[in-house]
């Protein structure tokens, strides 16, 4: 009966959001008021209708109802609760109803704090906000539904148990916040395109929307990342995976419409590289949804390979990507131009930022894709892998990091180079010092790593040097500086740390790359291995039990230099259903880096093989994305970009056939 | 500085860094893309040793040896052809004999297959599609029912 209702809720939800696609944007090109009005009712309602779908889904799943066909595919009864909660968006029908769920709560926040918009933008925002809604919910009753009924089976198939994981219960939704926010960008885009009209107080509505977004991107893919270093047993964080891209491409695109977006608000500059860049991030977005959900690409990630479900998101791309791109085409040129600057100052540097992540950007695409395009023009099979993206990507992000600490110390409009480079003296010579420490303590190393670590340390050294610049931190008197440092707004000291969490990443992410330690041995119970420094005695293998699967456990005391450090313990797991075998790594976490030990099979004789790596610094990785996370959600904790902030601007007047009622 | 020479700037920024692009996209494009091969595109392309390669199909039954080391010899098919395959490490959760597997290295002088990645995805119905569809053009493929488990209806 529950999953009838949310059967009815998801249909309904269907015929509000054609409703909301259809009248606001005609009550906004009439200037009817009343067809506008039914926006935000419509929204809310939607929002309200999906909530119940959802929440009717997760009660079949917490019940184990097997007369839901779905339910049935990717669950269990014994598996712990908080797995079959999040196996209900662990699969490929649950997934999208929560794309939508997620794209329905971000309209009906447009409804419910947009009052200080002008009304045709809203009801224009609104109205490409459904039709986003309309091609996925037809989507998913036409060729997804989640509550398809089957007779009722006695046990449920369960979850993929590489996926029974607390990281990866969380993984999807804030990657889903993160795709389905840049949705606000994209209608703000669209909507400005068909009003024809862009101002600063466009910018400050759509920054907050973007900054979130980009929030939860970011601590998405950060989680997405540290799942599969722990998980996988590869020891690896990061595989240049087309799905891992399919996110890093918005993340990309999003990080430089930030950075466009200031330009905007602040200059009214770059408007319609601004709005280009919003099309193309929920563009970006949206074939990442259609890689990961078409089955065209072999992951962990694609839950199911329907030929007809990738031609109809083919077919949702066309439509809104081709769309949107056509009224571009059309209405762009006649947005009025913006604040002139010369190529040195703030707004340059802020293009350079703009240019090479979109660059950037270009080249995963093209790694990602190119194999897909030439296999269907000439049936050639080939797999483009890390060494691709280290020469591309790689190379365009050199310039793009010397620059960062340079540019927040320029001036809007006509920035003096030299006397940046004179506040970045400490910063230039911190790098230097990094450089020479780890060139000496590492000379055996590949001889580009100090360079990237020195990179790394310019980059947060710029950070702090940037704070200590803007609070006079050297000149006046101690008392004047903490009243500087006080008074700086909250957006300064996010994107301080944003910057200073850039740095950190690219430190982990070099260390790790450059002096990783890997050692494969077969080993006996009683034998030493060594591993950079550590020793690691195998003390043997011994069975256990856990929920809902077997493991084989095996324990390593670990010592340093003849003291113990810890003892780890590597395991095996079997699963009961579906019967899956998992690795799990035992890992040890120092400021130095860890140490991770994987179990691997039985050998002839009595050993074990076992894979052992050092992986320096690799915590800096996901330290830094958790700081440009902090530092995200800093700046919209200001109150000068809070979400539905009054403007400060003087509104122009809207002009409109006919006066609102 | 006029509008024109402005703009001109800009568009010359974005020209040199897209160049810088393009020439390391096209240069990595040739130096690090890796072809795919079944066994029997091996045989009929004469992929030369040393050249780097993925080499699909599936575990060739019976053929698992694992040795007193952590090295392992197995054997990958596509039915019409075989190829020893020679790996030092370990070997992924679901790789099993007469599963699908994908192995990336190269070929030696005396045409066994040194690799040094073994994939096999994480789905124990998972057959890596390349292989799929070489089997299915063999005709030796009959998974499809199989795999995905019978629906009821």
């Amino acid at each position: 009966m529950i999953v009838e209702l949310g059967h009815f809720a998801l249909l309904l939800a269907l015929a509000v959001a054609t409703v909301q696609m259809v009248l606001p944007a005609m009550g906004a090109r009439a200037g009817d008021a009343r067809l506008m009005q039914v926006a935000e009712p419509a929204a809310l309602t939607q929002l309200a209708l999906l909530a119940v779908a959802f929440a009717a889904l997760t009660y079949a799943y917490v019940t184990s109802d097997f007369s839901v066909e779905n339910v049935w595919a990717n669950s269990h009864r014994d598996k712990p609760l908080i797995f079959r909660i999040s196996g209900v968006w662990g699969n490929h029908e649950g997934s999208m109803l929560l794309w939508v769920l997620i794209l329905a709560l971000f309209g009906a926040a447009v409804a419910a704090f947009g009052s200080n918009l002008p009304n045709t933008l809203r009801a224009n925002v609104l109205a490409v906000q459904a039709t986003i809604a309309v091609a996925f919910l037809l989507f998913i009753v036409l060729s997804s539904n989640p509550f398809t009924r089957i007779p009722l089976q006695p046990e449920g198939r369960g979850l993929n148990p590489i996926l029974q994981d607390f990281a990866l219960s969380i993984h999807p939704p804030f990657l889903y916040a993160g795709y389905v926010g840049l949705s606000m960008a994209f209608s703000f885009a669209v909507a400005a395109l068909i009003e024809g009209r862009i101002d600063a107080a466009w910018a400050r509505w759509v920054r907050p929307w973007t900054l979130a977004a980009w929030v939860f991107l970011t601590l998405g893919i950060a989680m997405g990342s540290w799942w599969a270093y722990y998980e996988l047993g590869w020891g690896g964080w990061w595989f240049w995976d087309p799905v891992e891209n399919a996110s890093f491409m918005p993340w990309l695109a999003t990080t430089a419409l930030l950075h466009s977006a200031v330009v905007m608000e602040k200059r009214e500059a770059l408007k319609v590289w601004t709005i280009l860049l919003a099309i193309l991030a929920f563009s970006l977005s949206l074939i990442g949804t259609f890689l990961v959900r078409s089955g065209i690409l072999t992951s962990v990630h694609s839950f199911a390979v329907d030929p007809r479900r990738g031609v109809f998101i083919l077919m949702i791309l066309l439509v809104l990507i081709g769309g949107a791109l056509i009224l571009y085409a059309w209405r762009a040129p006649q947005l009025r131009q913006g604040g002139l600057f010369a190529p040195l100052s703030r707004e340059g540097a802020l293009v350079l930022n703009n240019v090479l992540l979109t660059v950037a950007c270009a080249t995963v695409f093209i790694g990602t894709l190119y194999p897909l395009a030439l296999e269907s023009l000439t049936g050639d099979k080939i797999s483009v892998g890390p060494p691709y993206f280290n020469l591309t990507f790689g190379p365009l992000m050199i310039p793009l990091l010397l620059a960062v600490p340079l540019g927040p110390m320029l001036a809007w409009k006509r920035g003096d180079v030299a006397g940046a480079l004179q506040r970045l003296f400490a910063a230039a010579i911190l790098a230097l010092l990094a450089l020479v420490t780890v060139a000496a303590l590492m000379w055996r190393g590949p001889w580009l790593a100090p360079f990237g670590i020195a990179l790394g340390v310019w980059v947060v050294a710029g950070a702090l040097s940037e704070w200590a610049t803007r609070i006079k931190l050297f000149g006046a008197s101690s008392e004047e500086a903490l009243r500087r440092a006080a008074g700086l707004p909250r957006s300064a000291y996010g994107g301080m740390l944003a910057h200073a969490g850039v740095g950190i990443t690219v430190i982990g992410i070099v260390a790790t790359s450059a002096w990783q330690s890997e050692v494969v041995v077969a080993m006996k119970p009683g034998e030493q291995a060594a591993i950079a420094g550590y020793q690691l005695a195998f003390q043997g293998v011994a069975p256990a039990r856990g929920p809902n699967y077997e493991e084989q456990v095996g324990t390593f005391s670990v010592t340093r230099g003849g003291s113990p450090v810890t003892e780890l313990t590597p395991s095996k797991r079997t699963f009961d259903a579906p019967r899956q075998t998992t690795t799990e790594a035992g890992i040890h976490v120092s400021w130095r880096g860890d140490l991770y030990a994987v179990l691997g099979d039985e050998m002839t004789g009595g050993g074990w093989a076992v894979r052992l790596y050092f992986n320096p610094l690799v915590r800096f990785i996901w330290l830094g994305a958790i700081l440009m996370a902090l530092g995200g959600v800093l700046s919209l904790s200001d109150r000068r970009l809070r979400v539905g902030a009054p403007r400060r601007a003087r509104r122009k007047p809207v002009p409109m056939a006919s006066p609102a009622e | 500085m006029t509008r024109k020479q402005r703009r001109a700037t800009f568009i010359g920024l974005a020209v040199a860094v897209l160049g810088v692009a393009v020439s390391l996209v096209l240069f990595a494009l040739r130096d690090t893309i890796v072809f795919f091969h079944t066994p029997k595109e091996v045989a009929e392309k004469q992929v030369p040793a040393g050249k780097r390669i993925r080499l699909g199909g599936l575990v060739a039954e019976g053929s698992l040896k694992r040795g007193t080391g952590s090295n392992v010899e197995f054997a990958i098919t596509d039915t019409a052809k075989t190829i020893a395959v020679s790996y030092t490490g370990i070997l992924p959760d679901l790789f099993r004999e007469g599963q699908g597997v994908v192995a990336e290295g190269k070929l030696d002088t005396s045409g066994r297959f040194l690799a040094d990645y073994v994939l096999a995805k994480h789905d124990e119905n998972y057959m890596p599609p390349e292989v799929a569809k070489a089997l299915k053009q063999q005709g030796v493929w009959q998974g499809d029912a199989k795999a995905k488990g019978s629906t009821p209806k």
